[in-house]
């Protein structure tokens, strides 16, 4: 793709900055502090989830927690909470491992209009997910210290799945979780090294939406979502 | 729109600043909720000087290499599926993106906040254009509709209250419930959903864009800032040159030094990092994608004494914890960048011609470099500032008369002694129990604020005189 006026734009750069341009060869130094490694050093994964557990009530979102047979009647139990009509779930691969196919085959037994994110049908994805009331997304990485899913976003997970619906549900597996964002960009850094292409879009999502634009009054539920639920499920 | 904003003349802006009883209100009660939870956030960690130390480390390290880094996120945004074109000047910007918005025949434009471009005036330059331009963020949302300019660059609208807001959405959008921030929100969601829904583009800032894979990433609270990178098809990004890391690793330390700083969140709800187009298969986010990088003045400051101004994250924690800000506002300091880093960035980009006032607008007293999460010496850099207006003898004139006057009379013994014993005489008339609260020339501005103590009855040199005598009596 273009690129237009680089090398005047450069040039002048490395011109005001007294020395020659610069194209190759800047080594990123080791850094003198790493601060960010100590937060929640050595802490447990349960004791990660205390954290998270904390954290969510700072910042307004649902937590809960159960282990794998508890899933079903917790997630069920969530969707009805939240006057769930119309789901929108990532067509993601732990569907089935989590059980999410049988509580979705429930749920539209029971009317529910279920649906997974299919690239096939295009935009009709979207129409759908502005009018769904809830979304479903499994955690890739979670960070204990901010109460933040982690979201690489891709053709069976699209962006509006947790931007669009009224209430977003996140399905947290415990060994996801970590202490920080610390640790979440090594491996995003690393995949990248290694030349794996990072996902077209990289949501770092933390509760539902708000703002404080108005006298500095926080409003929960502005674009995105109004309400997060988090149900964290230890492993097997 | 441009830098400047206001009336060009800084006493009248100062003097509908500090007559706004309305406005002061609100920003004396927001600087104490920032205050309060930035305390919070930045004590909690423990080792906040450390975190500070790092960041300043990272921002030098990534100015001086500043051609290669964006020769690295240039390349690889370009990999992606993305254009990228670099502007010199806020013309050039928004010029390539009338261009392209015109070529892809877009009628409607949704953008999510962003200062650079306020700064470079494009929203004016679109509607020339024939394109409707829709601010999203609840703030500039307010402030569109209203046809006003932000006072801050994190909440934009901080100087407005809710019964004004209520106002607004009333005339302009025949809004007809209560003044809640809540009900008022809503109604934002409601009437902007239906404008994400049939944008044509999505136009964003960017935090910082990192390097290494070419992601423009987007530090937001209301996902307006997701919804214009996921639904229109084409999206445009800019940035000023300056705001980019060499790796995700980078990007973390900066954006928790910024969510901390700027609001007291350990993170805000959205970090978006966008990379290129939508790959293969994905619905969402944009066929077409194009950065452009802003230099507009920036590189000038490269390789000066005030270099280190680049390093800026855009938090607002020096505006937060400033004295003068608190006492004027926002708008009175003439640029959509206020308060100590405005008052060090804007006689940079935009020349001191129009700025003369604003580096005397702080009290020095350093708040500002306390706070600053990058170690920016901004009150040296204002000290800087005024320095080299005397050198090019752009100094205010009544500061020239002051000066030079100053200077004589200070070098005359016989001068200084004689105005030092008249003074308390010449200011009787307008003493009263030892205070001046009508002062005469000079003195009417300060006492118009507050009291000036009236001259000692005993001058010093002859309370020096005095004293010596009683040593030697001894």
């Amino acid at each position: 793709m273009t690129i237009q006026n680089r090398e005047s734009f450069l040039d002048n750069l490395a011109n005001t900055l007294g020395r020659p341009r610069r194209k190759t060869g800047v080594e990123r130094p080791k850094w003198s502090l790493s601060p960010q490694w100590e937060v929640y050093d050595g802490l447990s994964q349960d004791e990660l989830v205390d954290v998270l557990e904390q954290q969510c009530k700072v910042i307004h979102t649902n937590f809960k927690r159960t282990n794998f047979d508890g899933l079903s009647e917790m997630l069920k139990s969530a969707i009805k909470g939240h006057d769930g009509n119309k789901v929108l779930a990532a067509n993601d691969r732990r569907n089935k491992e989590y059980g999410l196919e049988v509580i979705f085959d429930d749920l539209k037994q029971e009317g529910v209009d279920v649906r997974l994110w299919d690239s096939a049908i295009g935009t009709e994805n979207q129409v759908f997910a502005e009018q769904a009331d809830i979304g479903i997304t499994f955690s890739e990485i979670t960070l204990a210290e901010s109460g933040t899913i982690t979201l690489f976003n891709d053709k069976d997970n699209g962006r509006s799945i947790s931007l669009l619906p009224r209430v977003h549900v996140v399905i947290i597996p415990k060994s996801t979780l970590v202490p920080r964002m610390t640790q979440a960009v090594k491996q995003i850094h690393e995949a990248n090294k290694r030349g794996r292409e990072v996902s077209s879009c990289v949501s770092f999502i933390s509760g539902p939406s708000n703002s404080a634009d108005i006298e500095m009054n926080l409003i929960v539920g502005v674009h995105g979502p109004i309400e997060a639920t988090y149900i964290v499920v230890d492993d097997k | 729109m441009g830098i400047r904003i206001g009336d060009p003349s800084f006493e009248t802006r100062v003097q509908e600043g500090i007559e706004n009883d309305f406005m002061l209100n609100s920003v004396a009660s927001a600087q104490g909720r920032f205050r309060g939870r930035r305390g919070v956030a930045t004590e909690e960690l423990g080792n906040w000087e450390d975190w500070r130390s790092l960041g300043e480390e990272i921002r030098s390290h990534t100015l001086e290499n500043i051609d290669y880094y964006l020769q690295q996120l240039s390349d690889n945004v370009s990999k992606r599926g993305g254009h990228v074109f670099f502007a010199a000047t806020a013309d050039e910007a928004n010029e390539y993106i009338k261009e392209v918005v015109k070529r892809k025949n877009g009628k409607k434009v949704v953008k999510s906040k962003s200062m650079v471009t306020e700064e470079i005036g494009l929203n004016k330059a679109l509607e020339e254009a024939g394109s409707e331009v829709i601010e999203t963020d609840l703030g500039e949302w307010i402030l569109q509709l209203d046809g006003d300019v932000p006072s801050h660059i994190v909440t934009p609208a901080l100087h407005l209250n809710r019964d004004q807001i209520k106002e607004t959405f009333a005339n302009k959008r025949g809004y007809d419930k209560s003044n809640t921030p809540e009900e008022l929100g809503l109604f934002a969601r409601e009437e902007l959903r239906k404008d994400f829904l049939t944008a044509d583009i999505g136009i964003t800032g960017c935090n910082f864009a990192v390097a290494e894979s070419g992601a423009v990433t987007f530090v937001t609270n209301e996902g307006n800032a997701r919804l214009a990178t996921t639904l229109p098809d084409t999206q445009i990004s800019v940035m000023g040159l300056e705001r980019i890391v060499p790796t995700w690793e980078e990007l973390d330390v900066l954006v928790s030094l910024l969510t901390r700083s700027a609001v007291g969140q350990k993170l805000t709800s959205y970090i978006t990092g966008i990379t290129g187009t939508r790959l293969a298969g994905e619905i969402d986010g944009p066929e077409e994608f194009h950065l452009v990088i802003v230099d507009n003045g920036r590189s000038e400051i490269l390789g000066t004494e005030f270099q280190s101004a680049l390093h800026c994250i855009r938090c607002a924690a020096c505006i937060n914890v400033c004295p003068v800000y608190r006492h004027i506002g926002g708008h009175a300091y003439g640029s959509i960048y206020p308060g100590p880093i405005g008052a060090v960035l804007t006689p940079l980009l935009d020349g001191y011609e129009n700025h003369k006032e604003l580096p005397h607008a702080s009290t020095l007293c350093a708040a500002c470099t306390d706070v600053c999460p990058v170690k920016i010496p901004l009150h040296e850099q204002l000290i800087r500032h005024r320095e080299i207006m005397v050198e090019k003898n752009m100094a205010p004139t009544a500061e020239k008369i002051a000066m030079n006057g100053f200077v004589k009379w200070s070098t005359h013994p016989a001068a200084y002694k004689l105005s030092s014993k008249l003074a308390r005489t010449a200011l009787k008339p307008w003493t009263k129990d030892e205070n001046i609260t009508n002062g005469p020339g000079p003195l009417k501005n300060w006492t118009a604020q507050r009291d000036f103590p009236a001259p000692s009855q005993q001058t010093f040199r002859s309370w020096f005189k005095e004293r010596q005598k009683g040593e030697k009596s001894k």
